[in-house]
Formats: structure tokens, sequence, C-alpha cells
């Protein structure tokens, strides 16, 4: 099969933690420009599929493949795979005590720069860019100078992955549950800084449980995925089904665990 | 993760190369003859010798100390050179010209190039060499000010009543066992004394090199700020890599008059040993500073290297209002042993102390803080704040804290507060899954941590704390 217009291709992938099997037969293709969106039970290996991909430690692939633009995911460190444009906007952000959000920043777009061959930026070029994308997120210019995420709320730092995108224009953004726990604004904040960044070249993959996000990110495709596979795909309108109905009525059987996250 | 971690870590030890330069070294062995030899060769005063006779009298009733929560072989003090200073310098060189290329080569290799025309503008060093001075720079410059910068084996000659006066007036001889031991073998160090109402004009600094096989290195550095006067003081040190441990034992005394200000930074970067354990130089320090009325003392270190590390850079806050401080940051990795924190004695009214502490541990190394702060009777209204925080890289290391409080006067405040905390793998996936390279995400994050203490350190020597750790402290931040 030609992998010619695919930028991501999942292949019966099966992957585990700790020896469990959380992915159990994922296929998924993504062409350049569509947005899908995945939704499912907790539990279900949503989180799962985006360390897998971004090759997190612990997260054992036993068997398939995933590649992007053509190339082997599986066959990249950490750094290589960000590098070739993979983005996970991340579901518990994480802080860095002391290092300033801007330095941060710098580091990341100079360190992928530098990967493909470009020059780094000036601190001044890079300062303006900084600022701009703070404006489109809604933070104060002032975040800069903070410590990555340290003491933000947790729409605050929602907001901070989005800002890292926006700067660091990756090909593929996988946003898990980006906006769980954001009040209906921040959502706002960050579907208008995906939508933004949306082109004909750039696809994501939108991990959510709520409908509402998708009234604002209208995705191409909404895919159901339980028990480590996908079990349901159709467009926009599933997810609304999906509201009224839950997941129940697609599954199969239940999945191991509902109450993790 | 971890072992990317230790990766990131181990550097290069680049200070570790050997100097081709012949020198005149003692037999090992420690008597009184021994000492008389150092006086001799120094042409010191009679009065100097006797002050060395009476130390090394007091230091052979001493025992070596063994409460610091380190551990290692008993140094066999019979075993180590005295004295060793190249031969070229013994013709006493007039000028840069006719010091010996070879050690002016050595100097310019560990990045502190002794011709002015090269050097960093603002900053004037005396680079001693095992047990000699080297060279001074911008003396003359210097003396325009009035400020006097030059070896202390000078001073003993040119100022004599200065030495007499101020000479183990802050350490005592009978401090402690190391420092009486350096009291009887001292062999060169730095001498500043800043004359009333003035600003140093430039940074002073002194850089320290070990060269010669087994001999141990035990300078003495005093600094006198007259009232109202203000001066930053550096201090760098290197030595090559053997396998054999050598000790360094040094002696530092700050005097801050009515209304004076002394800052003194330290980039301590002695050779560790080897991931093993083997070699590295043994650090045992005394530094300690008096603050007279309204007088401020800042001690910001950045402790890199040596196998062992005992250190308790400390202020006495003697006159009323006097401030000391002390800022900190001991990273060791591999089987390094560091036992280093500072004493802050509150003796004046409504004195103030500020000690950050930063310890940071990787491999299998062992890294104290150690700390005292004492109010006595009189100190009304003195006040302390004290944070310790640790930094923990990987699991096989160790990271202690030992505060002490000894409070005499219910009005004076004492605050401390202690954080332990670890380069978690969130950490690292965030920064790699960004694009940044293991070794890179490491530096960051640890340079984040030392951050409170880098910003105390003056500019240029950021610079080279930041290098040490592998960090860019890149000016990213606009
Ligand atoms: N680090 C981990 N250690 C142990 N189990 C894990 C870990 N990460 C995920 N799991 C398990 O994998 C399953 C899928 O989790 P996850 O991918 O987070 O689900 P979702 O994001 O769809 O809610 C759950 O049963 C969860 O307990
Ligand atoms: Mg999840």
């Amino acid at each position: 099969m030609s992998n010619e217009n695919v930028l991501l291709s999942i292949k019966d992938l099966h992957a585990s933690v700790e020896e469990k099997n959380i992915l159990k037969g994922l296929n998924l293709d993504i062409k350049p420009g569509e947005v899908h969106a995945i939704m499912g039970p907790n539990g279900a290996g949503k989180s799962t599929t985006g360390y897998v991909l971004s090759g997190r430690d612990g997260y054992e692939v036993d068997s398939g493949s995933a590649t992007l633009d053509g190339q082997d995911l599986f066959d990249m460190d950490v750094e290589e795979r960000a590098r070739a444009g993979l983005f996970l906007a991340f579901q518990y952000p994480v802080e860095i005590p002391g290092v300033s959000n801007l330095e941060f920043l710098k580091v990341s777009v100079d360190s992928q720069r530098e990967a493909r061959g470009e020059e780094a930026l000036t601190s001044a070029e890079f300062l303006k860019l900084a600022k701009e994308a703070c404006k489109q997120v809604n933070l104060p210019v002032s975040f800069l100078k903070r410590g990555v995420n340290e003491g933000f709320s947790g729409g605050e730092k929602k907001r901070n992955e989005i800002m890292q995108m926006i700067l660091l224009k990756p090909k593929l953004c996988i946003l898990d549950e980006t906006d769980s726990g954001l009040d209906i604004d921040a959502m706002q904040v960050v579907a208008n800084g995906v939508n933004s960044q949306r082109d004909s070249e750039r696809s994501f993959i939108v991990v959510t449980h709520y409908q509402r996000l998708l009234d604002y990110i209208k995705p191409d495709f909404v895919h159901v995925l339980a028990d480590g596979k996908i079990v349901k795909s159709g467009d926009a309108s599933l997810a609304k089904e999906l509201e009224a109905q839950g997941y129940a009525w697609l599954q199969t059987e239940p999945t191991e665990d509902e109450i993790e996250d | 993760m971890t072992e990317q971690i230790d990766k990131a870590l181990a550097r290069e030890y680049e200070a570790g190369f050997v100097s081709a330069v012949e020198s005149e070294t003692f037999e090992p062995g420690l008597d009184e003859d021994v000492i008389r030899r150092i006086s001799e060769v120094k042409g010191e005063p009679e009065w100097m010798l006797e002050w060395r006779l009476k130390a090394f009298r007091v230091w052979q009733e001493m025992e070596e100390p063994e409460w610091a929560h380190l551990s290692y072989p008993k140094i066999d003090l019979q075993s180590v050179s005295y004295y060793s200073a190249p031969k070229s310098m013994k013709d006493k060189p007039k000028s840069l010209d006719e010091v010996d290329p070879e050690l002016l080569r050595t100097y310019e290799k560990l990045g502190i190039p002794l011709i002015e025309q090269q050097m960093l503008a603002g900053v004037a060093v005396d680079a001693v060499f095992d047990s000699v001075s080297v060279v001074t720079t911008f003396r003359e410059k210097l003396e325009e000010a009035g400020v006097i910068f030059c070896p202390i084996s000078e001073a003993v000659h040119k100022y004599p009543d200065l030495i007499k006066k101020y000479i183990g007036s802050v350490v005592p001889t009978k401090d402690n066992y190391f420092a009486a031991l350096n009291c009887a073998v001292f062999t060169d160090g730095s001498f500043v004394y800043i004359p009333k109402g003035t600003r140093c004009p430039m940074e002073l600094s002194t850089y320290f090199r070990i060269n010669e096989q087994n001999t141990g290195q035990f300078e003495r550095t005093l600094i006198i700020a007259d009232e109202g006067s203000h001066v930053s003081y550096l201090e760098g040190c290197t030595a090559p890599q053997r396998d054999e441990n050598q000790l360094h034992a040094a002696v530092v005394e700050l005097v801050a008059m009515d209304n004076a200000e002394i800052k003194y930074s330290t980039v301590q970067n002695w050779y560790p040993g080897d991931e093993d354990g083997k070699g590295g130089i043994y650090n045992f320090v005394t530094k300690r500073g008096i603050c007279h009325t309204n007088a401020k003392i800042s001690w910001t270190q950045v402790e890199t290297g040596s196998a062992v590390t005992w250190k308790y850079p400390s202020c006495v806050l003697k006159g009323d209002n006097s401030v000391g401080e002390f800022y900190s940051v001991a990273l060791t990795r591999g089987r390094q042993q560091a036992d280093t924190g500072t004493k802050m004695i509150h003796i004046g009214k409504n004195t103030k102390s500020t000690i950050i502490s930063k310890g940071i541990s990787a491999g299998k190394s062992n890294n104290s803080y150690r700390g005292l702060v004492r109010m006595n009777p009189g100190a009304e209204g003195a006040r302390n704040f004290t944070q310790c925080d640790s930094l923990l890289i990987g699991d096989q290391c160790g990271a202690h804290t030992f505060p002490y409080v000894e409070s005499r006067n219910p009005s004076a405040i004492v605050e401390h507060e202690a954080t332990t905390s670890k380069v978690s793998d969130d950490q690292m996936f965030l920064c790699r899954q960004r694009g940044v390279d293991p070794e890179k995400a490491v530096s960051m994050i640890v340079n984040g941590f030392c951050k409170e203490v880098f910003k105390e350190l003056p500019m240029e020597f950021a610079v080279e704390a930041g290098k040490l750790l592998e960090i860019s402290l890149e000016g990213s931040v606009g």
C-alpha cells in the first residue's frame, strides 16, 4: 500500500504497560490536514496511544507499526520523533521549577531548528514570536518569565501546552484531554489556538470526553477507542450520538478498569 | 532515564592536564624543620616563623575531626610534600615577560589568560601555582585607587603591620585541626586591602592551581575592607587528574569594618576523582568573615569538584545591623562526598542572615548540608532565614541536612525551610518530547534548581559556573 498521502499510519498496534496489554490491535490512518477526534471510556488506552507514539519509557510496543511521513516512529528516540514533527499536549503538564518558560520554549525551538539544519533564532526574534503566542492563548506575557508550569492553574497549564504547539509548528498534534477541567472561556481559547494552526498540512488527534469542544474544533472523523482498539468510526455526528447515549452500547465487553483515568 | 542523566553528568574533567614545569619540591614529611625551610625560602621575618611554629605546636596537640558525614582513609600527613614551586619562579620575575611561558600557557589553557590585554576588562587576577603566586595582574591600576592586591607572601614583607594585626584574627590558630595545620605550613595566597570609603574599581580574583604530585596546597587569603569600602572577590581552582588523593587545606579570613561590604564568590572545581572514587582532592577549608557595624559579607559558592569537601564559610555578625549571606550550590556525582554549609553567629543587635543552599546529588555520591545559626543573648531583633533544597538524580545517592539552631535571645527569629526533589521522568519526558536532548534537559533542570544562587554570582563567573554544570545559561530571557 502506498503511504504517499498519509501522515500518520498505525497498523495493528499492540502495546503494554507493566506487562499489561493496553493497546490490542489499533489501526488508524491520518492524512495531512485532517482532524481526528478520539473518544472513549476511561482506561480505554487513549493516553497510552499518545505515549506509545511519542516513545515514553515504560510503554512497550509488542507488535504492529506506526509511521509518520513514512518514517518508522518506533525506530526513533523520543526527541527524534518530536523533531520529526510529533507533538503531544499532556493531560497532566509537569512543572519544572526555576526554568523559565521562555528559556524552555527557546531551547525546545532551537533544538528542533538545529535538527533541521536551521540556525537558532536570536533572543529578540524569539521573544517577539513568544509574545505573539502568549497573546493567542490569552496568557499575560509575564508567564514567559515564570517557571515552566510553576504554580499555574489547571487552565493556564493547558493554554501553555497550546502555546508550545504554536511555537513548535509540528506536523501532527496529539491533544490529550486538553479541554478537561476547563471552563467554557478557557476551552474556547484552546479551540481557537487549535483552529488558528489548522491548515492543509497539519493534522490533529484530539482526545476528549466532551462534544462541546468538537463544536468549536470541527473534526473530520470521530473514533471510539474501547479496550485498546477502535470500535467505531464516523463523522462529527458520531460525537453527538455518544454524548446522548454514552459508550455502553458500543462495547462488547466492559473495560478492565473503569475507575482509571 | 537515570542512565542518560548519568551520562549527561559524566563530563570530562577538562582541567586534568599536567604542566611540564620543573619544580623545586620539598621531600615529603612534616616537622619543625620543614616549617623553618618554608619560612626560609619565603625569606620571612622572624615573627612570621615564630607564629608558624606556635601554630605547629598547637596543631600537634589536636585530633583530626570526625563529626562530618564523610568517610575517607586517614590522610598520612607525613607522605605529603609541603612546598613546591616552579624553579623559574626562584629569580622572582619582575614582569610577565620574565615568567616561564609554560606557566602562562597553563593558565591560558584553563581559560585565564594572564596577559592583561587578553583578560576580561574588569577582573584582576592573582595566579597561584602550587606553593607560589606566579603573577598578579592590574596592580598599578589598583594602586591608583589605593587598593592593595598582592600575594600574601609579599604582604608579609611590605605590610607587616596589617598582617600582624589581622592574620589569625578571624580564624584563630586553634580553631580547628586543618586551620592550625594551615597556620604552620601555609605557602601563598592573596592579600587584599581596600582603603576607607573606596569602591574597588575591579573584580579581584585568585586562581589556584595544584600541579605537582604528592604536594598539598595550603593557601591563605586575607581580605580587609576598611570602613565604608566595597569589594567583590572571586576564587577558582583546578588540579590535574591523578590516581592519588591530594590535600588542599586553605584558610580565608575576611574583615569588613563599619559600613563595608565584601562579596566573596568561589567556583571550586578541584579534580573530583574518577567514577570509582579513585584519586581526587581532599578539600578541607576554613573560611570566615567578621562584620562590624552595618557591614555585610556575602559568600557565594559553587562546589563541583573535590573527592571530599569539608567547608563552612561563616559570618561573625559582631556589629549591630550587620548582614551575612551564604548562597551555595554543591554538586556531587560518582563517589564524591561533600559536607558543606555555613555558620552565622549573631552577636550584634538587628543582625540579619540569609542561607540558601542547593545540593545536587547524582551517582553514588553523598551530599550534606551542615549549618549553624547562633543567636547570642545580645542579638536583639536578629533574624535568620534558611532554605535548604536537595535535588536527587537517581536512587543511589544520598542527601542530608544537619541544621543546628542555638537561640539565646527570645526576640530573635529563625526560619528554616527544606525540600527534597528529584529530576523526574515526567520532566525529562516533557523536555525530550519537545525535541530537547536528554543531556541538555538535565542541564536545564539542574540550572533551574540553582537559579537563586547563580544570580548572586558576578556575570563572568555565572557563565563559568554554568559551563561547569554543563549548563548553558544562554541569555534567552529578554
Ligand atoms: N504508567 C502506567 N502504569 C500502570 N498502568 C498504566 C499506566 N499507564 C496506563 N496504565 C493503564 O493502562 C490503561 C489505559 O490507560 P490510559 O491510556 O491512561 O487510558 P485513557 O487515557 O483512555 O483513560 C489503564 O488501565 C491504566 O490503568
Ligand atoms: Mg487519559
